[in-house]
């Protein structure tokens, strides 16, 4: 009878302890997760467009239908990554998520302050590579860190009536996502 | 003979607890961190760095991608202010103000997430679509039939849930009561 309780007493212990691991263990294991969704129809480094958000398209569940969406998916192996996203009259806004789908950075472009949004993504190894003068005279140039070296860049636009869609549509088309292989700031020769 | 039947069901106790309170946790989502407004609930770490290994289990297993904390808020309610679960075949009024926001959507989506099919290929209004009362409120009629003013059709669906989504906000980790963030209530009027 006793050994009986112990099991269970352990069992519940035990349960617990297979809880958080499986926890913990979803966002690696998960196959249907958005970046996976993703992957598929999005070219490495380059600017896709989604689908417009109805019935039919069943691509990612809670999609604003009010939005026009691009992504671009990147891998930072090969060099940084320079994104310019024209802004649509309404409303733009730029998100970054790693592969496992955290959204670690976000702007709009009321607080970007321009009519592009024009940023540098890199990893935090590529960053601190960068010449320390150049990054303080690029100061209003715009880099992020990205915590992961494949991830996901969805760029967004407002359409606030029906009929904007197809505005909101053209000002992502014009947006763009390239690689860059060298520096993104060359330096100058009379260095060193 | 007996100890290898208690480890046993030691060992499957432990097996059904952990993945059934995994299961339940991802499936139903739980309160940690969260903002609960009247019907509404939002979370407002989901889109930053800081998000909970429950939410980021529910996103991998859903497969959405949660909006940026940079970019916007969203609230999801899925039962009314008296707690009734959302009813296609009943007419539901969302009235009221919603906190400050340079834009806001308000979607009506099935259960997992997915867009409506209906005759008017209207899924949600944007904050400047809507028709509002001389004060600034607005009412929003839910309802599988045509009714006058703001009219978001159900399609005749027996669950749905209402996604309401503030861009450019300044409602987020800080916001704690209503009076920070006043949202519109839901109420259920006759069902057909």
């Amino acid at each position: 009878m006793i050994r009986l309780l112990f099991a269970i007493a352990g069992g519940i212990l035990l349960g617990g302890i297979v809880h958080l691991v499986s926890v913990l263990a979803l966002p690696r294991i998960a196959s249907q997760d958005a970046y996976s969704r993703l992957t598929e129809i999005a070219t490495l480094n380059a600017v896709t467009p989604l689908p417009p958000a109805e019935p039919a398209n069943v691509l990612m569940p809670y999609m604003d239908p009010a939005f026009a969406v691009a992504i671009c998916r990147y891998d930072l192996s090969d060099g940084s990554i320079k994104l310019t996203v024209p802004v649509s009259e309404a409303y733009t806004s730029v998100s970054f998520y790693t592969q496992s789908n955290v959204a670690y950075y976000a702007i709009n472009d009321r607080s970007a302050g321009r009519k592009v949004i024009e940023l540098n993504l890199m990893t935090e190894a590529q960053h601190a590579e960068l010449p320390e003068e150049e990054d303080v005279t690029a100061a209003d140039r715009l880099i992020i860190d990205s915590p992961s070296t494949t991830g996901l860049i969805v760029l967004k636009a407002l359409a606030p009536e029906p009929g904007m869609m197809e505005q909101a549509r053209s000002s992502l088309a014009a947006a763009k996502c390239r690689l860059q292989t060298e520096p993104p700031v060359v330096k100058p020769e009379t260095k060193r | 003979m007996r100890l290898i039947i208690i480890t046993l069901l030691g060992l499957g106790l432990a097996t059904a607890v952990g993945l059934g309170a995994t299961w339940i946790t991802a499936t139903r989502g739980t309160d940690l961190g969260t903002l609960t407004i009247g019907a509404w609930t939002a979370r407002p770490r989901i889109g930053s760095a800081e998000i909970d290994p429950y939410s980021r289990a529910a996103i991998a297993r859903s497969g959405e991608l949660p909006i940026g904390a940079g970019d916007g808020l969203a609230f999801l309610a899925k039962a009314d202010d008296a707690q009734r679960p959302l009813d296609g075949r009943c007419e539901v009024i969302i009235a009221g103000i919603t906190p400050a926001a340079r834009f806001w959507t308000l979607t009506l989506h099935d259960r997992k997430g997915y867009l409506v099919a209906n005759s008017l290929q209207r899924h949600g209004f944007t904050s400047q679509e809507i028709v509002r009362n001389s004060d600034g409120s607005f009412a929003v009629h839910v309802a599988a039939r045509a009714r006058a003013g703001n009219w978001l059709p159900t399609g005749g669906i027996e669950r749905y849930v209402l996604m309401l989504r503030l861009y450019d906000t300044p409602v987020g980790v800080g916001t704690r009561t209503r009076r920070d963030a006043p949202m519109p209530s839901v109420t259920t009027e006759k069902c057909s």
